[in-house]
């Protein structure tokens, strides 16, 4: 993911009492997930930023899925029916997220 | 450009900041190019009887050959191509329209020979989906990567570009952090 070049933003603490597993936290046992692929543009506030308001994500929960993109190079961010998934994939990519869909 | 500040309270908070002549200028020309490659794009795909009786338009099945239009309009899935093809013609007319409206308002917003831009939260968003649209197609086209440095040697094509690039990154990010304060 992008960072700024002259100094990176903070990011802030992210405490793992309160903040599930993302893993755990998005993607129950459902049968669609949206997948957010980690790439060299997207700046981690902006993708931080873009879970928070498309998905309504406190901050420290779409910040620890940003995190999980940008290391672990994807994450899901959210689940559900094969419709509900398709228009978040279809908002992650007005957004200019690289999102796909997939089966859970 | 000096970074946006927060300005106004309640329902008229604004985000403000100030370009000089010259990056108005830069920036309107990629915001436009990007725009016109979406035209293009639209254009490849005729409107059938059908969508002019229903209204609904379908796009294409198939990525574009074009990297940075594929990275602007991409794949639904990546393990299935039937279904990927099938909700790219069903989503890319409006994907497209999203992006150009996004573009439209920061043609809108920005004074022709620079100067000052005041941004209500909704055309923040606006910009920023366009800046982001802005640097996935410049960052496509220099095929940028994680570890991409400050410059470039001189003699490197990309050198100036890749200064433009940085420049955008800037204008985006102090936009996102003064977005995100507002929420």
């Amino acid at each position: 993911m992008g960072r700024m070049t002259a100094a990176p933003p903070p990011l802030p603490t992210v405490d793992p009492v309160i903040v599930p597993s993302p893993t755990e936290d998005v993607t129950g046992d459902v049968p669609w997930q949206a997948i957010v692929w980690n790439d060299p543009v997207n700046l981690m506030s902006y993708v931080t930023y873009v879970l928070q308001k498309l998905f309504g994500y406190p901050e420290p929960q779409a910040t620890a899925l940003m995190l999980d993109v940008h290391h672990k190079g994807k994450a899901a961010v959210s689940s559900g029916d094969k419709e509900k998934v398709e228009g978040d994939v279809a908002k992650l990519h007005a957004a200019g997220l690289w999102a796909t869909m997939q089966k859970a | 450009m000096n970074g946006w500040k927060r300005a106004g309270r309640g329902g008229r908070r604004r985000l403000v900041a100030t370009l000089d002549a010259q990056e108005a200028a830069v920036l309107r020309g990629l915001v436009d190019e990007v725009r016109r490659m979406l035209d293009a794009r639209s254009a490849e795909q005729p409107r059938d009887e059908l969508a002019e009786i229903t209204g609904l338009d379908t796009g294409p099945s198939t990525r574009p050959d074009d990297p940075v239009l594929a990275r602007l309009l991409p794949d639904f899935a990546t393990d299935d191509a039937d279904l990927s093809g099938a909700l790219r013609s069903l989503h890319e007319p409006e994907l497209i329209a999203a992006k150009e409206a996004a573009a439209a308002v920061v043609l809108e917003t920005l004074p022709g020979a620079g100067g000052r831009i005041e941004l209500t939260p909704d055309q923040a968003d606006a910009w920023l989906a366009a800046l982001n649209d802005v640097r996935l197609a410049l960052g496509t086209a220099l095929d940028v990567n994680e570890d991409m440095p400050d410059e470039l040697p001189p003699d490197d094509p990309r050198a100036g570009h890749l200064g433009v690039y940085h420049w955008l990154t800037y204008v985006q990010d102090g936009l996102v952090q003064s977005r995100m304060a507002l929420l």
